[in-house]
Protein backbone atom coordinates (compact mmCIF):
# COMPACT_ATOMS: atom_id res chain seq x y z
CA UNK A 1 0.00 0.00 0.00
CA UNK A 2 1.65 3.23 -1.08
CA UNK A 3 0.74 6.90 -1.00
CA UNK A 4 -0.93 6.86 2.35
CA UNK A 5 -1.08 10.08 4.29
CA UNK A 6 -0.39 10.56 7.93
CA UNK A 7 -3.98 11.53 8.71
CA UNK A 8 -5.28 8.43 7.03
CA UNK A 9 -3.10 6.29 9.20
CA UNK A 10 -4.41 7.97 12.29
CA UNK A 11 -8.08 7.95 11.35
CA UNK A 12 -8.93 5.10 9.07
CA UNK A 13 -6.91 2.11 10.12
CA UNK A 14 -8.72 -0.89 11.48
CA UNK A 15 -7.18 -2.61 14.44
CA UNK A 16 -4.69 -5.19 13.38
CA UNK A 17 -4.42 -3.95 9.80
CA UNK A 18 -0.90 -3.96 8.48
CA UNK A 19 0.33 -1.15 6.28
CA UNK A 20 3.66 -0.52 4.69
CA UNK A 21 4.67 3.06 5.08
CA UNK A 22 6.52 4.32 2.10
CA UNK A 23 7.94 7.50 0.65
CA UNK A 24 4.89 9.70 1.12
CA UNK A 25 5.10 9.76 4.89
CA UNK A 26 7.28 12.74 5.59
CA UNK A 27 10.05 12.82 8.09
CA UNK A 28 10.32 16.21 9.73
CA UNK A 29 13.52 17.64 11.03
CA UNK A 30 13.78 19.77 14.11
CA UNK A 31 16.33 22.51 13.81
CA UNK A 32 17.66 24.47 16.71
CA UNK A 33 18.15 28.02 15.51
CA UNK A 34 20.01 29.75 18.27
CA UNK A 35 20.34 30.66 21.10
CA UNK A 36 23.77 31.89 19.98
CA UNK A 37 23.42 31.81 16.24
CA UNK A 38 25.24 34.75 14.61
CA UNK A 39 22.33 35.46 12.28
CA UNK A 40 19.81 36.04 15.04
CA UNK A 41 21.58 39.19 16.35
CA UNK A 42 20.98 38.44 19.97
CA UNK A 43 20.17 35.52 22.18
CA UNK A 44 17.04 33.97 20.74
CA UNK A 45 16.27 30.31 20.43
CA UNK A 46 13.81 28.97 17.91
CA UNK A 47 13.08 25.30 17.53
CA UNK A 48 11.95 25.01 13.95
CA UNK A 49 9.97 22.10 12.60
CA UNK A 50 11.24 21.74 9.07
CA UNK A 51 10.07 19.85 6.03
CA UNK A 52 13.18 20.04 3.92
CA UNK A 53 13.88 23.75 3.85
CA UNK A 54 10.32 24.83 4.53
CA UNK A 55 9.38 25.87 8.06
CA UNK A 56 6.21 24.25 9.31
CA UNK A 57 6.21 25.49 12.85
CA UNK A 58 8.41 27.27 15.32
CA UNK A 59 8.64 27.49 19.04
CA UNK A 60 10.50 30.31 20.68
CA UNK A 61 12.41 30.18 23.90
CA UNK A 62 13.00 33.58 25.41
CA UNK A 63 14.39 34.88 28.65
CA UNK A 64 18.09 34.21 28.15
CA UNK A 65 19.01 37.66 29.40
CA UNK A 66 16.14 38.17 31.84
CA UNK A 67 17.38 40.49 34.58
CA UNK A 68 14.24 40.94 36.70
CA UNK A 69 13.90 44.66 36.00
CA UNK A 70 10.43 44.86 37.53
CA UNK A 71 11.66 43.37 40.79
CA UNK A 72 14.77 45.56 40.79
CA UNK A 73 12.65 48.64 40.19
CA UNK A 74 10.56 47.93 43.28
CA UNK A 75 13.68 48.30 45.39
CA UNK A 76 15.19 51.50 44.06
CA UNK A 77 14.52 55.20 44.36
CA UNK A 78 13.10 56.72 41.22
CA UNK A 79 16.24 58.26 39.80
CA UNK A 80 18.04 54.93 40.02
CA UNK A 81 15.49 53.31 37.74
CA UNK A 82 16.62 55.36 34.75
CA UNK A 83 19.76 53.23 34.24
CA UNK A 84 17.60 50.09 34.30
CA UNK A 85 15.53 51.39 31.41
CA UNK A 86 18.73 51.89 29.36
CA UNK A 87 19.20 48.19 29.26
CA UNK A 88 15.87 47.42 27.68
CA UNK A 89 16.14 48.71 24.15
CA UNK A 90 19.83 49.48 24.15
CA UNK A 91 19.73 50.59 20.52
CA UNK A 92 17.70 53.64 21.49
CA UNK A 93 18.23 53.98 25.22
CA UNK A 94 17.55 57.76 25.43
CA UNK A 95 13.91 57.13 24.47
CA UNK A 96 13.58 54.68 27.36
CA UNK A 97 15.27 57.07 29.80
CA UNK A 98 13.16 60.04 28.84
CA UNK A 99 9.98 57.95 28.74
CA UNK A 100 10.59 56.90 32.33
CA UNK A 101 11.39 60.44 33.46
CA UNK A 102 8.21 61.70 31.86
CA UNK A 103 6.23 59.00 33.67
CA UNK A 104 7.56 60.24 37.00
CA UNK A 105 6.89 63.84 36.03
CA UNK A 106 3.33 62.90 35.12
CA UNK A 107 2.85 61.30 38.53
CA UNK A 108 4.34 64.32 40.31
CA UNK A 109 2.45 66.79 38.14
CA UNK A 110 5.60 68.52 36.96
CA UNK A 111 5.18 70.66 33.87
CA UNK A 112 8.37 70.94 31.85
CA UNK A 113 9.34 73.99 29.85
CA UNK A 114 9.29 74.14 26.07
CA UNK A 115 13.07 74.15 25.95
CA UNK A 116 13.26 70.89 27.88
CA UNK A 117 10.60 69.40 25.62
CA UNK A 118 12.41 70.41 22.47
CA UNK A 119 15.75 69.17 23.74
CA UNK A 120 14.10 65.87 24.56
CA UNK A 121 12.51 65.67 21.14
CA UNK A 122 15.89 66.22 19.47
CA UNK A 123 17.52 63.47 21.51
CA UNK A 124 14.66 61.04 21.10
CA UNK A 125 14.58 61.51 17.35
CA UNK A 126 18.35 61.02 17.15
CA UNK A 127 17.84 57.81 19.11
CA UNK A 128 15.11 56.72 16.71
CA UNK A 129 17.45 57.31 13.78
CA UNK A 130 20.21 55.26 15.38
CA UNK A 131 17.71 52.47 16.13
CA UNK A 132 16.43 52.40 12.56
CA UNK A 133 19.97 52.59 11.14
CA UNK A 134 20.81 49.38 12.95
CA UNK A 135 17.65 47.60 11.91
CA UNK A 136 17.71 48.57 8.25
CA UNK A 137 21.41 48.05 7.69
CA UNK A 138 21.16 44.64 9.32
CA UNK A 139 18.33 43.65 6.98
CA UNK A 140 20.85 44.46 4.24
CA UNK A 141 23.50 42.28 5.88
CA UNK A 142 21.10 39.39 6.22
CA UNK A 143 20.29 39.56 2.53
CA UNK A 144 23.98 39.61 1.69
CA UNK A 145 24.72 43.32 1.32
CA UNK A 146 27.39 44.31 3.80
CA UNK A 147 28.43 47.57 2.15
CA UNK A 148 25.47 49.64 3.20
CA UNK A 149 25.82 48.49 6.79
CA UNK A 150 29.44 49.55 7.01
CA UNK A 151 28.75 52.83 5.28
CA UNK A 152 25.74 54.02 7.25
CA UNK A 153 27.11 52.94 10.62
CA UNK A 154 29.42 55.95 10.77
CA UNK A 155 26.34 58.07 11.43
CA UNK A 156 25.37 55.93 14.37
CA UNK A 157 28.84 56.70 15.67
CA UNK A 158 28.18 60.41 15.18
CA UNK A 159 24.91 60.16 17.07
CA UNK A 160 26.73 58.41 19.89
CA UNK A 161 29.22 61.26 19.96
CA UNK A 162 26.31 63.62 20.53
CA UNK A 163 25.09 61.51 23.46
CA UNK A 164 28.61 61.57 24.77
CA UNK A 165 28.66 65.36 24.67
CA UNK A 166 25.31 65.57 26.47
CA UNK A 167 25.66 62.94 29.16
CA UNK A 168 29.11 61.35 28.92
CA UNK A 169 27.91 57.88 27.96
CA UNK A 170 27.36 56.26 24.60
CA UNK A 171 25.29 53.09 24.68
CA UNK A 172 23.57 52.90 28.05
CA UNK A 173 23.13 56.60 28.33
CA UNK A 174 21.25 57.46 31.55
CA UNK A 175 20.52 60.71 29.76
CA UNK A 176 18.61 63.55 31.41
CA UNK A 177 17.14 63.84 34.87
CA UNK A 178 13.67 63.94 36.34
CA UNK A 179 12.75 67.53 35.52
CA UNK A 180 15.03 68.12 32.56
CA UNK A 181 18.70 67.73 31.83
CA UNK A 182 21.80 67.85 33.97
CA UNK A 183 23.43 70.38 31.63
CA UNK A 184 22.54 72.44 28.62
CA UNK A 185 23.48 71.59 25.04
CA UNK A 186 26.98 72.88 24.49
CA UNK A 187 28.07 74.42 21.15
CA UNK A 188 29.70 71.13 20.11
CA UNK A 189 26.34 69.36 20.40
CA UNK A 190 24.65 71.94 18.23
CA UNK A 191 27.38 71.81 15.61
CA UNK A 192 27.37 68.01 15.60
CA UNK A 193 23.60 67.91 15.15
CA UNK A 194 23.89 70.40 12.31
CA UNK A 195 26.55 68.23 10.76
CA UNK A 196 24.21 65.24 10.87
CA UNK A 197 21.37 67.26 9.43
CA UNK A 198 23.63 68.27 6.55
CA UNK A 199 25.38 65.00 5.79
CA UNK A 200 23.02 62.25 6.84
CA UNK A 201 20.27 62.80 4.24
CA UNK A 202 22.80 62.34 1.43
CA UNK A 203 24.17 59.16 2.97
CA UNK A 204 20.66 57.90 3.59
CA UNK A 205 19.76 58.34 -0.06
CA UNK A 206 22.93 56.55 -1.11
CA UNK A 207 22.15 53.72 1.29
CA UNK A 208 18.60 53.55 0.02
CA UNK A 209 19.78 53.41 -3.57
CA UNK A 210 21.89 50.37 -2.75
CA UNK A 211 18.87 48.39 -1.66
CA UNK A 212 15.44 49.75 -2.32
CA UNK A 213 15.20 49.04 -6.08
CA UNK A 214 17.82 46.31 -6.01
CA UNK A 215 16.36 43.23 -7.70
CA UNK A 216 18.02 40.80 -5.32
CA UNK A 217 16.90 42.72 -2.26
CA UNK A 218 13.34 43.05 -3.55
CA UNK A 219 13.13 39.35 -4.37
CA UNK A 220 14.40 38.47 -0.95
CA UNK A 221 12.06 40.76 0.98
CA UNK A 222 8.77 41.39 -0.86
CA UNK A 223 6.05 39.13 0.49
CA UNK A 224 8.39 37.67 3.10
CA UNK A 225 7.19 37.55 6.69
CA UNK A 226 4.03 39.46 5.97
CA UNK A 227 1.20 40.02 8.41
CA UNK A 228 -2.19 41.59 7.80
CA UNK A 229 -3.32 44.72 9.61
CA UNK A 230 -6.08 42.85 11.50
CA UNK A 231 -3.75 40.14 12.65
CA UNK A 232 -1.08 42.69 13.61
CA UNK A 233 -3.58 44.55 15.78
CA UNK A 234 -4.71 41.33 17.41
CA UNK A 235 -1.12 40.53 18.21
CA UNK A 236 -0.58 43.95 19.76
CA UNK A 237 1.86 45.25 17.16
CA UNK A 238 2.87 48.88 17.49
CA UNK A 239 5.44 51.12 15.93
CA UNK A 240 7.02 50.67 12.49
CA UNK A 241 5.91 47.05 12.28
CA UNK A 242 2.26 48.02 12.67
CA UNK A 243 2.59 50.97 10.31
CA UNK A 244 4.15 48.67 7.71
CA UNK A 245 0.90 46.69 7.87
CA UNK A 246 -1.03 49.88 7.12
CA UNK A 247 -2.34 51.10 10.48
CA UNK A 248 -1.49 54.73 11.20
CA UNK A 249 -1.02 54.44 14.94
CA UNK A 250 1.83 56.39 16.45
CA UNK A 251 1.95 57.48 20.09
CA UNK A 252 3.63 60.74 19.06
CA UNK A 253 0.50 61.68 17.11
CA UNK A 254 -2.29 60.02 19.06
CA UNK A 255 -1.10 60.95 22.56
CA UNK A 256 1.38 63.77 22.02
CA UNK A 257 3.97 64.08 24.74
CA UNK A 258 6.96 66.40 25.08
CA UNK A 259 5.38 68.97 22.68
CA UNK A 260 5.29 66.63 19.67
CA UNK A 261 2.15 68.44 18.59
CA UNK A 262 4.33 71.44 17.62
CA UNK A 263 6.10 69.58 14.86
CA UNK A 264 5.11 68.87 11.34
CA UNK A 265 5.83 65.34 10.18
CA UNK A 266 4.08 62.52 8.36
CA UNK A 267 3.64 58.88 9.24
CA UNK A 268 4.86 56.59 6.50
CA UNK A 269 2.60 53.58 5.97
CA UNK A 270 3.08 50.26 4.24
CA UNK A 271 0.43 48.03 2.73
CA UNK A 272 1.49 44.40 3.01
CA UNK A 273 3.26 44.32 6.35
CA UNK A 274 6.13 42.38 4.83
CA UNK A 275 9.87 42.77 5.29
CA UNK A 276 10.17 45.19 2.38
CA UNK A 277 7.45 47.44 3.79
CA UNK A 278 9.03 47.44 7.21
CA UNK A 279 12.32 48.45 5.61
CA UNK A 280 10.66 51.26 3.65
CA UNK A 281 8.70 52.55 6.64
CA UNK A 282 11.83 52.74 8.77
CA UNK A 283 13.71 54.39 5.95
CA UNK A 284 11.10 57.13 5.62
CA UNK A 285 10.82 57.50 9.39
CA UNK A 286 14.47 58.45 9.51
CA UNK A 287 13.79 61.22 6.98
CA UNK A 288 10.85 62.40 9.09
CA UNK A 289 12.95 62.29 12.26
CA UNK A 290 15.51 64.52 10.58
CA UNK A 291 12.71 66.89 9.69
CA UNK A 292 11.57 66.99 13.33
CA UNK A 293 15.12 67.59 14.57
CA UNK A 294 15.54 70.40 12.06
CA UNK A 295 12.34 72.11 13.24
CA UNK A 296 13.18 71.62 16.90
CA UNK A 297 16.68 72.98 16.49
CA UNK A 298 15.48 75.96 14.49
CA UNK A 299 12.79 76.85 17.02
CA UNK A 300 14.68 75.82 20.15
CA UNK A 301 13.22 78.20 22.74
CA UNK A 302 15.32 80.14 25.18
CA UNK A 303 14.97 79.24 28.81
CA UNK A 304 16.19 76.89 31.44
CA UNK A 305 17.27 73.36 30.61
CA UNK A 306 15.49 71.97 33.63
CA UNK A 307 12.52 72.82 35.81
CA UNK A 308 12.54 73.21 39.54
CA UNK A 309 11.89 69.81 41.16
CA UNK A 310 13.98 70.04 44.31
CA UNK A 311 12.91 66.58 45.46
CA UNK A 312 14.48 64.92 42.43
CA UNK A 313 16.80 67.32 40.69
CA UNK A 314 20.23 67.66 42.31
CA UNK A 315 21.01 71.23 43.39
CA UNK A 316 24.01 72.97 41.77
CA UNK A 317 27.32 72.03 43.33
CA UNK A 318 28.22 75.53 44.52
CA UNK A 319 25.01 75.58 46.55
CA UNK A 320 25.75 72.13 47.96
CA UNK A 321 29.19 73.24 49.12
CA UNK A 322 28.16 76.60 50.56
CA UNK A 323 24.58 76.37 51.86
CA UNK A 324 22.92 74.02 54.32
CA UNK A 325 19.71 73.75 52.26
CA UNK A 326 21.67 72.70 49.20
CA UNK A 327 23.52 70.08 51.20
CA UNK A 328 20.31 68.72 52.73
CA UNK A 329 18.59 68.45 49.37
CA UNK A 330 21.63 66.86 47.84
CA UNK A 331 21.60 64.13 50.45
CA UNK A 332 17.86 63.67 50.30
CA UNK A 333 17.95 63.24 46.53
CA UNK A 334 20.92 60.89 46.52
CA UNK A 335 19.55 58.71 49.30
CA UNK A 336 16.11 58.76 47.73
CA UNK A 337 14.50 59.92 50.97
CA UNK A 338 11.48 61.46 49.36
CA UNK A 339 7.97 60.14 49.57
CA UNK A 340 6.17 59.93 46.26
CA UNK A 341 2.49 60.87 46.03
CA UNK A 342 0.04 57.99 45.88
CA UNK A 343 -1.38 57.14 42.51
CA UNK A 344 -1.30 55.08 39.38
CA UNK A 345 -0.10 56.34 36.08
CA UNK A 346 0.37 54.90 32.64
CA UNK A 347 2.58 56.79 30.27
CA UNK A 348 3.59 55.67 26.82
CA UNK A 349 6.19 56.95 24.39
CA UNK A 350 6.90 55.92 20.85
CA UNK A 351 10.06 53.88 21.21
CA UNK A 352 12.19 52.61 18.36
CA UNK A 353 10.00 49.54 18.07
CA UNK A 354 6.62 50.77 19.16
CA UNK A 355 4.63 51.83 22.15
CA UNK A 356 6.91 51.71 25.16
CA UNK A 357 4.64 51.97 28.19
CA UNK A 358 5.36 52.47 31.87
CA UNK A 359 2.66 51.51 34.33
CA UNK A 360 3.64 52.85 37.71
CA UNK A 361 1.80 52.26 40.98
CA UNK A 362 2.95 54.34 43.90
CA UNK A 363 1.70 53.68 47.42
CA UNK A 364 3.21 56.83 48.88
CA UNK A 365 6.54 55.21 49.63
CA UNK A 366 10.01 55.98 48.35
CA UNK A 367 10.13 53.30 45.73
CA UNK A 368 7.55 52.24 43.17
CA UNK A 369 5.05 49.78 44.60
CA UNK A 370 4.88 48.17 41.21
CA UNK A 371 6.37 49.13 37.91
CA UNK A 372 5.37 47.32 34.75
CA UNK A 373 7.12 47.93 31.47
CA UNK A 374 5.10 47.45 28.31
CA UNK A 375 7.89 46.25 26.07
CA UNK A 376 6.85 46.32 22.42
CA UNK A 377 9.30 43.57 21.37
CA UNK A 378 7.98 41.14 23.94
CA UNK A 379 4.47 41.65 22.67
CA UNK A 380 4.97 41.44 18.94
CA UNK A 381 7.59 38.70 18.97
CA UNK A 382 4.85 36.18 19.75
CA UNK A 383 3.61 36.55 16.18
CA UNK A 384 6.92 35.32 14.80
CA UNK A 385 5.95 31.63 14.29
CA UNK A 386 2.86 32.67 12.40
CA UNK A 387 4.85 35.04 10.20
CA UNK A 388 7.47 32.50 9.17
CA UNK A 389 5.20 29.50 8.71
CA UNK A 390 5.59 28.10 5.21
CA UNK A 391 8.65 30.16 4.37
CA UNK A 392 12.27 29.17 3.96
CA UNK A 393 14.88 29.23 6.68
CA UNK A 394 16.71 32.16 5.11
CA UNK A 395 13.44 34.13 5.05
CA UNK A 396 12.95 33.47 8.75
CA UNK A 397 16.30 35.16 9.41
CA UNK A 398 15.42 38.36 7.58
CA UNK A 399 11.92 38.38 9.04
CA UNK A 400 13.43 38.42 12.49
CA UNK A 401 15.92 41.17 11.70
CA UNK A 402 13.21 43.28 10.03
CA UNK A 403 11.01 42.99 13.14
CA UNK A 404 13.92 44.47 15.07
CA UNK A 405 13.59 42.22 18.09
CA UNK A 406 16.00 43.51 20.72
CA UNK A 407 16.93 40.87 23.27
CA UNK A 408 17.24 43.32 26.13
CA UNK A 409 13.75 44.63 25.63
CA UNK A 410 12.28 41.20 24.98
CA UNK A 411 13.58 39.71 28.21
CA UNK A 412 13.55 42.73 30.50
CA UNK B 1 -16.35 61.40 20.21
CA UNK B 2 -16.32 59.24 23.30
CA UNK B 3 -14.93 60.94 26.37
CA UNK B 4 -14.46 59.65 29.88
CA UNK B 5 -17.91 60.75 31.10
CA UNK B 6 -19.74 58.99 28.28
CA UNK B 7 -17.56 55.98 28.83
CA UNK B 8 -18.18 55.63 32.54
CA UNK B 9 -21.95 56.19 32.06
CA UNK B 10 -22.20 53.63 29.27
CA UNK B 11 -20.24 50.98 31.11
CA UNK B 12 -21.97 51.42 34.45
CA UNK B 13 -25.37 51.42 32.72
CA UNK B 14 -24.58 48.06 31.19
CA UNK B 15 -22.90 46.34 34.13
CA UNK B 16 -24.36 48.17 37.10
CA UNK B 17 -23.45 46.61 40.41
CA UNK B 18 -20.59 44.57 39.03
CA UNK B 19 -18.58 47.73 38.58
CA UNK B 20 -17.19 48.16 42.07
CA UNK B 21 -15.59 51.54 41.60
CA UNK B 22 -14.77 54.11 38.94
CA UNK B 23 -12.03 56.66 39.35
CA UNK B 24 -10.30 58.98 37.02
CA UNK B 25 -6.57 59.31 37.52
CA UNK B 26 -4.27 61.31 35.27
CA UNK B 27 -6.88 61.42 32.54
CA UNK B 28 -7.47 57.68 32.42
CA UNK B 29 -10.55 55.91 33.76
CA UNK B 30 -9.82 53.28 36.32
CA UNK B 31 -12.43 50.55 36.86
CA UNK B 32 -12.43 47.97 39.59
CA UNK B 33 -14.82 45.23 38.53
CA UNK B 34 -16.14 41.97 39.82
CA UNK B 35 -13.84 39.24 38.56
CA UNK B 36 -16.71 37.07 37.36
CA UNK B 37 -17.73 39.50 34.65
CA UNK B 38 -14.29 40.20 33.21
CA UNK B 39 -14.78 38.11 30.06
CA UNK B 40 -18.27 39.51 29.44
CA UNK B 41 -17.01 43.03 30.01
CA UNK B 42 -14.02 42.72 27.68
CA UNK B 43 -16.11 41.01 25.01
CA UNK B 44 -18.74 43.73 25.28
CA UNK B 45 -16.15 46.50 25.16
CA UNK B 46 -14.45 44.97 22.16
CA UNK B 47 -17.62 44.44 20.15
CA UNK B 48 -19.52 47.58 21.17
CA UNK B 49 -20.47 49.59 18.10
CA UNK B 50 -19.13 52.91 19.32
CA UNK B 51 -16.61 52.06 22.05
CA UNK B 52 -14.61 49.44 20.09
CA UNK B 53 -11.80 48.69 22.49
CA UNK B 54 -9.92 46.67 19.92
CA UNK B 55 -6.44 46.79 21.37
CA UNK B 56 -5.09 45.22 24.54
CA UNK B 57 -2.16 47.44 25.43
CA UNK B 58 -0.91 45.59 28.44
CA UNK B 59 -1.86 43.03 31.03
CA UNK B 60 -0.02 42.66 34.28
CA UNK B 61 -0.38 41.51 37.85
CA UNK B 62 0.02 43.29 41.17
CA UNK B 63 0.38 41.79 44.63
CA UNK B 64 -1.21 43.49 47.66
CA UNK B 65 -0.35 41.19 50.59
CA UNK B 66 -2.30 43.24 53.14
CA UNK B 67 -5.68 43.05 51.36
CA UNK B 68 -7.34 39.99 52.72
CA UNK B 69 -8.97 37.75 50.09
CA UNK B 70 -7.99 40.27 47.42
CA UNK B 71 -4.25 39.75 47.44
CA UNK B 72 -3.71 39.51 43.72
CA UNK B 73 -4.81 41.93 41.11
CA UNK B 74 -4.79 41.62 37.34
CA UNK B 75 -4.71 44.92 35.46
CA UNK B 76 -5.87 45.26 31.87
CA UNK B 77 -5.02 48.35 29.86
CA UNK B 78 -7.35 48.65 26.90
CA UNK B 79 -7.15 51.08 24.06
CA UNK B 80 -9.75 52.08 21.52
CA UNK B 81 -8.05 53.19 18.34
CA UNK B 82 -11.32 54.50 16.91
CA UNK B 83 -11.92 56.90 19.79
CA UNK B 84 -8.33 57.34 20.92
CA UNK B 85 -9.16 56.59 24.53
CA UNK B 86 -7.54 54.31 27.06
CA UNK B 87 -9.08 52.61 30.09
CA UNK B 88 -7.70 50.50 32.86
CA UNK B 89 -9.57 47.60 34.45
CA UNK B 90 -8.60 45.95 37.69
CA UNK B 91 -9.86 42.67 39.06
CA UNK B 92 -8.94 41.23 42.41
CA UNK B 93 -8.38 37.56 43.23
CA UNK B 94 -7.71 35.69 46.46
CA UNK B 95 -4.21 34.22 46.54
CA UNK B 96 -5.67 30.94 47.76
CA UNK B 97 -7.56 30.51 44.51
CA UNK B 98 -5.92 32.74 41.91
CA UNK B 99 -7.98 31.72 38.92
CA UNK B 100 -9.29 33.90 36.15
CA UNK B 101 -10.44 32.99 32.64
CA UNK B 102 -7.99 33.70 29.85
CA UNK B 103 -8.62 36.47 27.32
CA UNK B 104 -6.45 34.93 24.60
CA UNK B 105 -9.52 34.15 22.48
CA UNK B 106 -10.43 37.86 22.48
CA UNK B 107 -6.93 39.27 22.21
CA UNK B 108 -4.28 36.79 20.99
CA UNK B 109 -1.65 39.22 22.23
CA UNK B 110 -2.60 38.28 25.79
CA UNK B 111 -0.90 34.92 25.35
CA UNK B 112 2.58 35.89 26.51
CA UNK B 113 1.35 38.61 28.84
CA UNK B 114 -0.69 36.00 30.72
CA UNK B 115 2.23 33.62 30.76
CA UNK B 116 4.37 36.38 32.24
CA UNK B 117 1.73 37.17 34.86
CA UNK B 118 1.41 33.48 35.71
CA UNK B 119 5.15 33.22 36.08
CA UNK B 120 5.64 36.23 38.30
CA UNK B 121 2.44 36.16 40.36
CA UNK B 122 1.02 32.68 40.05
CA UNK B 123 -2.26 33.79 38.53
CA UNK B 124 -3.79 30.81 36.75
CA UNK B 125 -5.52 31.77 33.52
CA UNK B 126 -7.99 28.99 32.91
CA UNK B 127 -8.34 27.96 29.30
CA UNK B 128 -4.97 29.37 28.29
CA UNK B 129 -3.49 27.32 25.42
CA UNK B 130 0.03 27.09 26.79
CA UNK B 131 0.30 28.35 30.34
CA UNK B 132 3.91 27.79 31.33
CA UNK B 133 6.87 29.78 32.52
CA UNK B 134 8.28 32.08 29.87
CA UNK B 135 11.22 34.15 31.09
CA UNK B 136 12.79 32.20 33.94
CA UNK B 137 14.08 28.65 34.22
CA UNK B 138 11.47 25.98 33.68
CA UNK B 139 11.73 24.33 37.09
CA UNK B 140 11.21 27.51 39.09
CA UNK B 141 8.46 26.67 41.57
CA UNK B 142 7.77 30.09 43.11
CA UNK B 143 6.53 33.40 41.80
CA UNK B 144 9.25 35.99 42.27
CA UNK B 145 7.29 39.24 42.06
CA UNK B 146 5.18 38.37 45.10
CA UNK B 147 6.05 40.74 47.89
CA UNK B 148 7.20 38.07 50.34
CA UNK B 149 10.35 37.45 48.31
CA UNK B 150 13.10 39.95 49.03
CA UNK B 151 15.32 41.14 46.20
CA UNK B 152 18.45 39.77 47.83
CA UNK B 153 18.62 36.37 49.44
CA UNK B 154 20.34 37.12 52.76
CA UNK B 155 21.06 33.48 53.49
CA UNK B 156 23.53 33.19 50.66
CA UNK B 157 27.16 32.97 51.72
CA UNK B 158 28.89 32.87 48.35
CA UNK B 159 28.86 36.62 47.98
CA UNK B 160 30.30 37.54 51.37
CA UNK B 161 32.86 40.25 51.10
CA UNK B 162 35.29 41.30 53.79
CA UNK B 163 34.96 45.02 53.16
CA UNK B 164 31.50 45.59 51.81
CA UNK B 165 29.50 42.83 53.45
CA UNK B 166 26.60 41.59 51.42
Amino acid sequence: MTNISEDKIKNQLNPGEIVHLEDDLKIYNYLNLGPTHPATHGIFQNVLKMDGEVILDAEQTIGYIHRAFEKLAENRPFYQITPITDRMNYCSSPINNIGWQMTVEKLLGVKTTKRVDYMRVIIMELARISDHIICNSVIGVDTGALTGFLYIFQFREKIYEIYEQICGARLTTNIGRIGGFERDFNPTVISKIEEILKEFPKALIEFEKLLIRNRIFMDRTIGVGSISAERALEYGFTGPNLRAAGVDYDVRVMHPYSSYEDFDFILPLGTNGDTYDRFCVRQEEMVQSLKIIEQALKNLPEGDYHVDVPEFYLPPKDEVYTTIEGLIWHFKVVYGEINIPKGQVYHAVEGGNGELGFYLISDGGRQPYRLHFRRPCFIYYQAYPEMIKGSLLSDAIITMSSMNVIAGELDA
Amino acid sequence: MVDNNVLSDTISAQFGDDILSIEESYGMLDFIVNKDIIIDLLKWLKNHETLKFNFLTSLCGVHYPEKEDHELSVVYHLYSMYNNVRIRIHIFLPIAKPEVPTVTHLYPTANWMERETFEFFGVIFTGHPNLKIILNVEDMDYHPLLKQYPLVDNTRTDKDDKYFGR
